[in-house]
């Protein structure tokens, strides 16, 4: 990445408004930017930082919760870390595919499908001392 | 951000008119607002969505569980003014399947 930002944030929900506003910001610096991609992005990055601040809280952590945004020539990067307990990805398969109908028998649990929608790459390490999420979107060339 | 919520009697619903955003730290307002509303009485509840700039996976909760709450006691909860990125989280989520939607409040029909 040839450019990039790091916010450390405390793992409270009124953050998350102020993370998807750096994020944004920080996307739009490249014109080749699709707006959609940068929405798509600011969803995506929202969901990571939401199951963060709720992985801290399950765990009543006090520690911060770090997102690393870097913008190279032909991707965006984000990456999500926190300290919290750690989950199985796979194990959120089990509650089907989003657009089933009776997935919407479930109030909850769509951060993870959705980010997989709407990032290029993704890519969830998680273990016993904390989670990292990391979300690619690619950069078209420019014309 | 937070979330503004306008409420308004329409045709024997009630309207909620909502603005700005829609996620973790406003959401329970939100659902606390619906909760209330069908507490009292008024099962039939359209959102207005026209001011909202953002929601996610926590509002899409959110609207899923005032659907299932306004239903169960026999009326429905109802959409109309989504945004262009909101009707497409709808499509992609399949809500869009079983939430009644309408552009906006002067289209919408009882």
């Amino acid at each position: 990445m040839t450019k990039g930002i790091t916010l450390e944030i405390p793992a409270k929900a009124e953050y998350l408004s102020l993370v998807r506003a750096v994020v944004v910001s920080a996307a739009g610096l490249d014109p080749a930017v699709e707006d959609q991609r940068i929405e798509d992005l600011r969803l995506a990055v929202s969901e990571a930082t939401t199951n963060a601040i709720r992985a801290h809280a399950n765990l009543g952590s006090d520690e911060r919760i770090t997102i690393r945004c870097g913008l190279g020539d032909d991707r965006i990067e984000v990456e999500v870390q926190d300290r919290g307990p750690g989950f199985n990805p796979e194990k959120l398969k089990e509650l089907g595919s989003l657009n089933e109908p009776e997935r919407l028998q479930y109030e909850g649990g769509f951060g993870i499908p959705l980010m997989r929608v709407l990032a290029d790459e993704i890519q969830i390490d998680s273990a016993d001392e904390g989670t990292t999420v990391q979300l690619v979107v690619y950069i078209p060339p420019s014309s | 951000m937070m979330l503004g919520i306008t409420q308004k009697n329409k045709d024997g619903w009630v309207v909620l008119e909502l603005s700005g955003e829609i996620d973790m730290a406003t959401g329970p307002q939100l659902r606390q607002t619906i909760v209330q509303r069908v507490q009292e009485g008024d099962i039939r509840i359209i959102l207005d969505l026209s001011g909202i700039d953002f929601v996610d996976s926590t509002g899409l909760g959110v609207l899923i569980g005032g659907l299932k709450r306004t239903r169960s006691h026999g009326g429905d909860l109802q959409c109309v003014g989504l945004t262009k990125p909101l009707k497409e989280m709808f499509k992609l989520t399949g809500l869009d399947a079983v939430l009644y939607t309408e552009d906006s409040k002067e289209d919408f029909h009882d």
